[in-house]
């Protein structure tokens, strides 16, 4: 039974169909990518996972139960993670203390959740900023934090939202040491990006979508040599 | 640290023993006012600064809590002092139900709502006469002759007050309700309940604001709608004193209530008499234009800006140093 | 029936006036998404000046229009420019600075007239005041028609401007995404100061024709705030079209339940329609239009 289906998945906005009957399904503990070009309906797809948009048709189903119109932080308990593609840091709050918030999710007692806290701080190389206020933070940093806070939430699939846009060299390394090391610890992991060099090498499975619809699904190797996914990112010769 | 707790203790010290130094009643009676609008900046600060839920209808519960004592006192021929602990509990039903038909509007439209709900109940009481003697207000007989018994009823329930939030604040709730101010979207994704938190920081403003104008319907024998559940007096005051006194800080809506019960007073009283008598009258547009410089400059309080006005003050001084 | 049709015709007149306070207000809204609590008070100062022109010059209170508009006009640049537009810079914690600054100027402005005119009830008399035509058995107030058709003169002209001339256009530009306007070259600065100005304008205008069916004093300005926010909100916050549906509702559901309920609630129904309004329809009716096409 794979850890997260979604089945026929409709979301339209008035007469717009953002998502149009995308189908996939993640298996626990791989790392599965979700590509497309811009607006093609791969942001709009976590929204629904976690209920952030309510869904016109379809359902989305985790450990074999529907969540459809779970509300968003019920998903979160159940296990369920997410990052933001504009990142949204708690800003006047430490990075220690956007952390410790998110833990509070597994404990009721502050002492035990600034444990979890600095734990995850560390698991994430954050742990040198932990004083300073989460506005003051480089873009590398924040979208770091942003990982940090779903992981302090334990959950069993995280939904990565292009967490290597902007980032440079040195940082898009880290980001793929970071992703890795999630995988290793148990946490599945699904992930939108747009830099062809992170998905490709870290992918297990990838599904592709453009204007909302499925065009291609299968390992790299596969969806990279699809017409289809070549046609949507670089046009037709 | 140890600086901070020396200064609270010296504090709580010279409240204690104020009224039995200062003898006079008209200090004791500013204090008292003072006071109660410590529980109520407080409690509005915690709704609006530490949750980000800015009320612009704290006189609903102030009004609802001294309505309760009063009518408890009229028409249950029950002790209005019941009535006080009654007021914090019906505040916070009104409350719920205030949290129902506002927390679904964002930003400046909760303000709104809130503000149009202040002014709703200010209609009922006034139109309700059978419940609460309409415009001619709820009158009883003071329990005490002399001021010291309701300033100490009052300093506790300051104490109490501050405590509280300050205990919550360091607490899980304090961290949710600080998270759903920054980012509510990010809130609910860490599985914050925000609907429910929002409520329960509500319910807790609600609950002492409502204590809060019980107490003064019993110290001050008579209230009407107007006063009660006036939109300047009560709810904007409540917004002055915590942003003058310092948005999302414990103390920040206590230093704010001395000073606007200061000012304002200084105001009625004609600078304690030493001005000229129209300026009493001027008192309202006082009000009016300290809202004005108050948010150009001072936006985040004098415990927020301090450093801010440390720096100005400093600047301006003739320099002594050679 | 004839009551129902007097009762529609009254609410109709008098809506029309109100549209003027509510466009006015949305336009401000709309543009700068500002909430603006001193909107009556703005309204109240060109009452004032309208009876001080009556009171002392005899001029009549449609052509104090020629005066009150200008005033309130640069009144509004001012109050934007110096006291509304520096708060978009200021870095606090609480956004709703800018609905505060409103309450101050508000109470600031009332106390000033207070001080001079006293709490006194003023009025302004018309040698046309009680005069009413007939169409059957309907009368149609002289002063509410004159009003009517001078609230509808100007509002043709507001869309026209809005419509047709580049400041009109920059405004609505602004409106929409401030800052796609701006990299188009649009002063937005200009902008918001402008159509605070206009707003304020707009509301004058009202003030002026409402002031023969009005007593006045300094704080009359609370209630026709609320007006104007019942009015945008059932038009649909930021849309001047809208706040026209929203006036004449208004008009009407006052009119209605001034005479089947009874002139003491006259001031609740405001404060209900405000607060279903803003619950139910928090789109007004853009809102509506959208919950039908989906």
């Amino acid at each position: 039974m794979a850890l997260l289906e979604i089945k026929n998945l409709v979301k339209a906005f008035g007469g717009l169909k953002a998502v149009n009957d995308v189908t996939f399904h993640v298996d626990e503990g791989e790392i599965f990518g979700l590509i497309g070009p811009n607006g093609s309906g791969k942001t709009t797809t976590f929204n629904c996972i976690n209920n952030y948009y309510p869904i016109t048709s379809g359902d989305v189903v985790f450990k074999g139960k529907s969540i459809k119109g779970l509300k968003t932080h019920k998903v979160c308990h159940l296990g369920i993670g997410r990052t933001f593609q504009v990142v949204k840091p708690l800003a006047r709050m430490t990075v220690l203390e956007n952390v410790t918030a998110s833990a509070f999710c597994r404990v009721n007692a502050i002492g035990e959740a600034q444990e979890e806290a600095l734990k995850v701080l560390e698991f994430t190389n954050l742990i040198g900023e932990k004083d300073k206020l989460a506005k003051s933070l480089p873009i590398g940093g924040r979208k770091r934090l942003e990982i940090a806070r779903a992981l302090a939430t334990k959950p069993e699939l995280i939904l990565l939202d292009e967490t290597a846009a902007g980032l440079n060299p040195g940082e898009l390394d880290e980001a793929i040491d970071l992703i890795k090391k999630m995988r290793d610890s148990g946490i599945t992991i699904l992930i939108i990006e747009h830099i062809m060099k992170v998905i490709m090498t870290i992918s297990d499975r990838i599904h592709a979508i453009n204007f909302g619809q499925t065009i291609a699904s299968g390992t790299p190797e596969e969806v990279a040599n699809n017409p289809a996914v070549i046609e949507a990112y670089l046009g037709v010769e | 640290m140890m600086k901070k707790n020396l200064t609270l203790i010296i504090l709580g010290i010279v409240c204690l023993v104020f009224p039995l130094v200062v003898r006079s009643d008209y200090y004791q009676h500013l204090a008292i006012i003072a006071f109660i609008w410590v529980v109520v900046g407080s409690s509005w600060n915690l709704l609006a600064g530490y949750t980000g839920q800015v009320s612009f209808g704290h006189a609903i519960f102030f009004g609802i809590g001294a309505y309760t004592a009063g009518i408890f006192a009229t028409k249950l021929g029950i002790s209005a002092w019941w009535g006080m602990m009654f007021g914090g509990i019906v505040a916070m039903l009104i409350g719920l139900f205030v949290g129902w038909v506002c927390f679904r509007l964002r930003g400046p439209y909760f303000a709104l709502g809130t503000l149009a709900g202040g002014e709703v109940f200010r209609l009922i009481a006034t139109n309700w006469e059978s419940l609460t003697d309409g415009m001619v207000g709820i009158l009883i007989i003071q329990s005490f002759r002399s001021k010291l018994p309701y300033y100490y009823i009052a300093l506790l329930l300051a104490f109490a007050c501050v405590y509280a939030i300050h205990l919550i604040m360091k607490s899980k709730w304090g961290y949710y309700f600080v998270s759903i101010r920054e980012n509510q979207d990010a809130a609910e994704s860490l599985g914050i309940n925000t609907l429910l938190y929002k409520n329960v920081s509500l319910l807790v403003s609600s609950f002492f604001t409502g204590m809060a104008g019980a107490f003064y319907m019993n110290y001050m024998a008579f209230i009407d709608p107007e006063v009660v559940f006036s939109l300047h007096y009560i709810s904007i005051m409540a917004i002055l004193v915590g942003i003058v006194g310092g948005v999302g800080t414990i103390m920040g809506p206590a230093v704010g209530a001395f000073i606007m019960v200061g000012v304002q007073e200084t105001f009625r009283s004609s600078f304690f008499g030493l001005a000229p008598g129209w300026i009493s009258q001027g008192h309202a547009m006082a009000f009016g234009l300290l809202v004005v410089f108050v948010i150009m400059f001072l936006a985040n309080g004098v415990v927020g800006d301090w450093s801010k006005i440390k720096r100005y003050v400093f600047r301006i001084k003739p320099s002594s140093v050679s | 029936m004839d009551v129902l049709i007097q009762t529609l015709v009254a609410g109709v007149l008098i809506g029309g006036i109100y549209c003027l306070i509510g466009i006015g207000m949305s336009l401000i809204m709309g543009v700068m998404g500002i909430i603006n609590l001193a909107h009556g008070q703005l309204m109240m100062v060109a009452m004032y000046i309208t009876f001080v022109l009556s009171s002392y010059m005899h001029v009549d209170p449609y052509f104090s229009l020629i005066v009150a508009m200008p005033a309130l006009f640069l009144l509004g640049c001012f109050l934007q420019k110096y006291l509304l537009n520096p708060l978009m810079k200021v870095d606090s914690i609480l956004p709703e600075n800018q609905v505060l600054m409103t309450v101050g100027i508000g109470m600031v402005i009332a106390e000033i007239c207070r001080f001079i005119f006293t709490s006194d009830y003023k009025t302004v008399k018309t040698s046309y005041g009680g005069e009413a035509f007939f169409i059957g058995n309907i009368s149609f107030n002289v002063p509410m028609c004159i009003a009517f058709i001078f609230a509808v003169v100007i509002t043709l002209i507001l869309f026209w401007f809005l419509a047709k001339t580049d400041t009109g256009r920059s405004i609505r530009a602004t409106a929409q995404d401030k800052e796609a306007a701006t990299l188009m070259g649009v002063n937005s600065t200009r902008i918001t100061i402008i159509t605070f100005g206009l707003g304020s304008a707009l509301v004058a205008s009202a003030g002026s024709l409402l002031i023969p069916i009005f007593y006045l004093f300094p704080d009359i300005g609370g209630p026709f705030t609320l007006k104007a926010f019942v009015i945008c909100i059932l038009g649909g916050l930021g849309s001047t079209a809208g706040a026209i549906f929203g006036g004449l509702t208004l008009g009407l559901a006052e009119s209605l339940g001034a005479t089947y309920i009874g002139m003491g609630y006259k001031e609740m129904v405001g404060f209900v329609i405000f607060i279903i309004a803003l619950v139910f329809l928090p789109g007004g009716l853009v809102g509506i239009k959208r919950l039908i096409k989906s």
